[in-house]
């Protein structure tokens, strides 16, 4: 998918002079800058205007910590900046901060995620609107800084909404979204917005810049839909036993399906201000597919070049990248992926003991009630940072083929792993 | 689609991943509209070996994976030539470019059209220091725009002007004009 180039083309051509010349008149009108996908974050998080952040830094997510202290060193954001001992006291300041209606930020990966377990589950419960960024990491043991699922794939269940992103653009764009999502009065949930750690979040890319103004009019300013206040107190959070809690848990479970429609909303006037969407999830020249690849994040981007070439050697593939995981979008990706003959999952998080992994779980179970279900194949890639180059797309793609013509895939296997 | 693939080569604390980004930064305001700039993080410390990644492509990149077939590799530091084959996986027809004093014919390398400046006696006479020591990333990124003529050598000034302000900054532009200057594949 990447021919050698003769050296003779290398010079810069006429045709991408011209391109030089022309792009200049409209630099003035945008604001184009090469971000990492962390600093694209922390840059949102300047332009939301938040009052109160309160992390603790870990890699891969420290570029978003740092940059936000040095824009509140330097006087240009009035946010309460709160450096706390431990992720636990982080989410914890968070969940404070968000009763008592201030528009609040974390950020946090692995470990550090692992340790605000308990208090996860306390944000949604609270229904309280907190963003919390997480540069994906792998969980310990042994060691290791690099990338995977594991820990956001850990916490699908705790009632944060979780939106998984491509670019560097787009986790600018969806840190801007998520406050508007997440504060919007028919959800009230936390949310999470993930990037790939180091891949995307140590990665520059050309990331463009909504005008302060722009992005200030369109989050507007929080509007609560209950203050903890000491002039009027109230108790949020009591203990609730047999007799009202699981109604609370009902509860929520409805306002995560109230995200469907508000992402929607709130994405197509972003659309209007930015001209870019990207939906709950996205096809990739999925008409006329048989087998289409399912994935998010890092590796559904080399799945699209993977799906580009196979695409031009004949091969009727196309992708499914999925942006929200939390909540699932279960009805809408059955009827998408009705007509395939197989779906092949691609995912970073291995479940041990689990009939499959997390991400393959939700598209089989999305598959079951269709009258011809697609044979679903499920490939653990990735794991603590292992590359996930073309070749291991390939391999899956091929594998299914097999299994295809077959007619049975094993639950899961692992790609790209001595063994 | 026309995309090139870099990888450079260095030894930590040498500014490889700082080369790596403003070579993007500069192609994108060269006209390229897809660029990528990563680093590859192992246990780094100061004076260890180690890789980033440039991707420049006439159109939005969607591979995020690591580059194994890279068009150009920029080696920062001669004597990592001894530790490992720098030129692994190099195109047909690709470019090795080496900040050496060595002229390039004498490098024995196993592939690739040698390119060869010397970036570190450019550092010391121009006082481009950390910490006391020579730092070549903006000579070498002068020494990419001679030796594939990608990006152009006023735009990798202005990307390092944008970077550093003032005289560090003018020197440090210096320096890539005199390693586009001095940069030769003889």
């Amino acid at each position: 998918m990447n021919v050698p180039i003769p050296a003779s083309k290398w010079r810069v051509s006429d045709e991408m002079t011209a391109a030089t010349k022309s792009s200049k008149t409209t630099e003035s009108s945008s604001n184009i800058e090469g971000l990492t996908g962390d600093a694209a974050i922390a840059r949102a998080l300047k332009q939301c205007d938040i009052d109160v952040l309160s992390a603790y830094p870990i890699t891969p997510q420290t570029i978003i910590v740092e940059d936000y202290q040095r824009f509140f060193a330097d006087g240009e954001v009035k946010t309460k900046v709160i450096p706390v001992e431990s992720e636990h006291s982080a989410m914890s300041a968070c969940i404070g901060a968000s009763a008592a209606g201030a528009r609040v930020a974390t950020t946090s990966a692995s470990a550090g995620l692992a340790l605000m377990w308990e208090v996860l589950y306390c944000a949604s419960g609270l229904r309280l609107p907190i963003v919390l960024a997480v540069a994906n990491r792998a969980l310990s043991a042994p060691i290791n800084i690099h990338n995977d699922w594991s820990d956001s794939y850990g916490a699908r269940d705790s009632g944060f909404i979780q939106m998984y992103c491509q670019s560097c653009q787009e986790a600018y764009d969806t840190t801007i979204m998520s406050f508007k999502i997440a504060e919007n009065h028919s959800v009230l949930l936390p949310a999470m917005v993930c990037i790939d750690g180091f891949i995307l979040s140590h990665n520059v890319e050309h990331v463009e810049l909504l005008p302060d103004e722009v992005v200030r009019d369109f989050i507007g300013i929080r509007d609560p839909a209950q203050v903890l206040d000491p002039d009027k107190p109230i108790t949020i959070g009591p203990i609730c036993f047999t007799d009202y809690y699981f109604e609370v848990k009902e509860q929520q479970d409805r306002a995560m399906k109230e995200v469907f429609r508000v992402y929607k909303e709130v994405e197509s006037e972003f659309e209007k201000i930015s001209g870019r969407s990207y939906g709950i999830y996205e096809t990739y020249r999925t008409k006329d597919a048989d087998i289409v690849l399912l994935t998010h994040s890092s590796p559904a981007g080399t799945a699209k070049a993977v799906v580009d070439a196979l695409r031009d050697r004949g091969e009727r593939v196309g992708l499914l990248r999925l942006k929200l995981f939390r909540p699932f979008p279960a009805a809408e990706i059955g009827k998408e992926l009705a007509s395939a003959k197989a779906v092949a999952v691609f995912e970073k998080c291995l479940s041990f003991g689990a009939a499959a992994n997390p991400l393959a779980l939700e598209v089989r179970t999305a598959l079951y009630e269709q009258p011809k279900r697609p044979l679903v194949t499920d490939f653990v890639i990735g794991l603590g940072g292992r590359d996930v180059p073309p070749t291991v797309i390939v391999e899956g793609y091929n594998k299914t083929k097999q299994y295809l013509e077959k007619g049975k895939a094993p639950f899961y296997e692992t790609l790209g792993v001595r063994k | 689609m026309t995309m090139i693939e870099v990888r450079w080569h260095g030894r930590g604390g040498q500014g490889g991943v700082t080369s790596a980004e403003l070579l993007a930064k500069a192609a994108f305001l060269d006209g390229y509209k897809g660029v990528q700039a990563f680093p590859f993080f192992g246990s780094e410390r100061r004076g260890a070996p180690v890789k980033a990644f440039t991707r420049v492509s006439t159109e939005e990149i969607n591979v995020r994976s690591q580059i194994y077939e890279p068009d150009v590799v920029a080696v920062l530091d001669s004597s990592i030539l001894d530790l490992i084959d720098v030129t692994e996986g190099l195109k047909e027809g690709g470019k090795v470019i080496v900040n050496t004093p060595s002229k390039a014919s004498k490098l024995q390398l196993n592939r690739g059209h040698v390119y060869t400046y010397d970036g570190t006696g450019i550092a010391l006479k121009l006082g481009l220091l950390v910490a006391g020591l020579p730092v070549v990333n903006t000579t070498m990124l002068g020494a990419f725009a001679r030796a594939t003529g990608l990006v152009k050598l006023e735009t990798v000034q202005q990307v390092i002007l944008s970077k550093w302000s003032g005289k560090a900054g003018e020197r440090n532009a210096e320096g890539a004009r005199e390693a586009f200057d001095i940069c030769s594949d003889l």
